[in-house]
């Protein structure tokens, strides 16, 4: 059900934009079309060989491992070990998602992938190397990551208080 | 299509760092597959194939939905725009601004983090340049839909997204904080505030 509204949902979105972009000028809407099928096109493959690998990546993960590295008993330790991985996983949108539910099929504790899908997006290191340091001031790439560092482990806390 | 699009950055940048994402989970797919399918059997193998393949299908209409409103967003605002309204003295109402631009902006890191610098440069504070991305990166709105979702489901997207609402402001309020002057600031004049 949820899916269904949710969908829903985001064509009444895409829906209003086009209105609104028709309004300022039908080569406007034409771009956006075009713009999105392009995007679409360049995800195409890259969602479809990233869904696929995460289902086959997530029988292979072995299940004990994962319970035991970042299962339900494994703690603020696995916590630090799953915020340690995402900083640690290359960028790019598919790889964490796809290890991230790989693990979670595979019996890893939601609050411990919640803090290792927070990690990844605040805290790649490849991401940073690639695109942050060489485009921002150095220094508020330090601090952006200073204070991010807490965060994943928030998100853990409240995923764990939560439940 | 003209180039000048307000936030357009080459094109070339953007495809030679995505493939470098997508060879490694190409490696990483096929290297699955092949291993379950030497494993475990053919039979394993189609069994997960049509899972993976039945998911595939049906979060395709979202994935189009979401290129689609990225697209439009992308050409409906302005650069000129966001950088109004996050300047110097934006005080809460500033980082709540800078963060709801992030999450909406449909971007890659290629446009981010320069736009980024360039608000830095054009008035923004450095709380208002970190809610910004930190915005972005956590909550951006587009990446959940077309990427994240597929992976781990509308519930899961939903949750995270929630726990991590308040985050990108706090971030920003915390790097404000006085006592991170020094490290923001440097000895030299010439380091942004």
């Amino acid at each position: 059900m949820i899916v269904i509204g949710f969908t829903t949902l985001l064509a009444l979105i895409a829906a209003a934009l086009c209105i609104i972009a028709y309004r300022r000028s039908p080569a406007l809407l034409s771009d956006g079309f075009a713009d999105a099928r392009t995007q679409f096109m360049h995800l195409l493959p890259r969602l479809a060989i990233g869904i696929l690998g995460s289902g086959f990546l997530a029988h292979l993960l072995p299940k004990e491992t994962v319970l035991a590295l970042f299962g339900p008993n494994s703690g603020w330790a696995g916590t630090a070990l799953a915020s340690l991985a995402g900083a640690l996983t290359p960028g790019g949108p598919v790889v964490g998602y796809a290890i991230g539910a790989a693990s979670l099929k595979a019996g890893a504790d939601l609050a411990q992938v919640v803090a290792y899908v927070t990690a990844w997006s605040l805290l790649t290191f490849n991401r940073m190397i690639t695109w942050e340091i060489p485009s921002m001031p150095w220094r508020i790439v330090v601090l952006r990551v200073a204070v991010s560092l807490p965060f994943p482990f928030l998100a853990a806390g409240i995923t764990m208080l939560a439940r | 299509m003209p180039d000048d699009r307000p936030t357009g950055l080459p094109k070339a940048t953007r495809r030679a760092s995505l493939d470098w994402g997508f060879a490694i989970v190409a490696v990483l797919s096929f290297g699955s597959i092949i291993w379950v399918t030497a494993r475990d059997g053919i039979a394993v193998s189609q069994h997960i194939l049509l899972e993976d393949a039945w998911l595939f299908l049906t979060i395709l209409p979202k994935v189009m939905l979401g290129c689609l409103i990225g697209g439009l967003i992308r050409l409906l605002i302005a650069r000129e725009t966001i950088e109004k309204h996050i300047g110097e003295g934006s005080g809460l109402k500033g980082l709540a601004i800078a963060t709801l631009i992030g999450t909406l902006f449909p971007a890659g890191p290629f446009t981010i983090f320069p736009l980024a610098a360039v608000l830095l440069v054009s008035g923004a504070d450095r709380g208002a340049a970190i809610a910004f991305v930190s915005g972005w990166l956590l909550l951006g709105i587009n990446r959940a839909i077309i990427w994240e979702m597929p992976f781990f489901g509308t519930d899961f997207v939903l949750y995270r997204f929630l726990i991590s609402l308040p985050m990108p402001i706090l971030l920003g309020l915390v790097a404000r904080a006085k006592f991170l002057d020094s490290l923001a600031r440097g000895k030299g004049p010439e380091t942004p505030r």
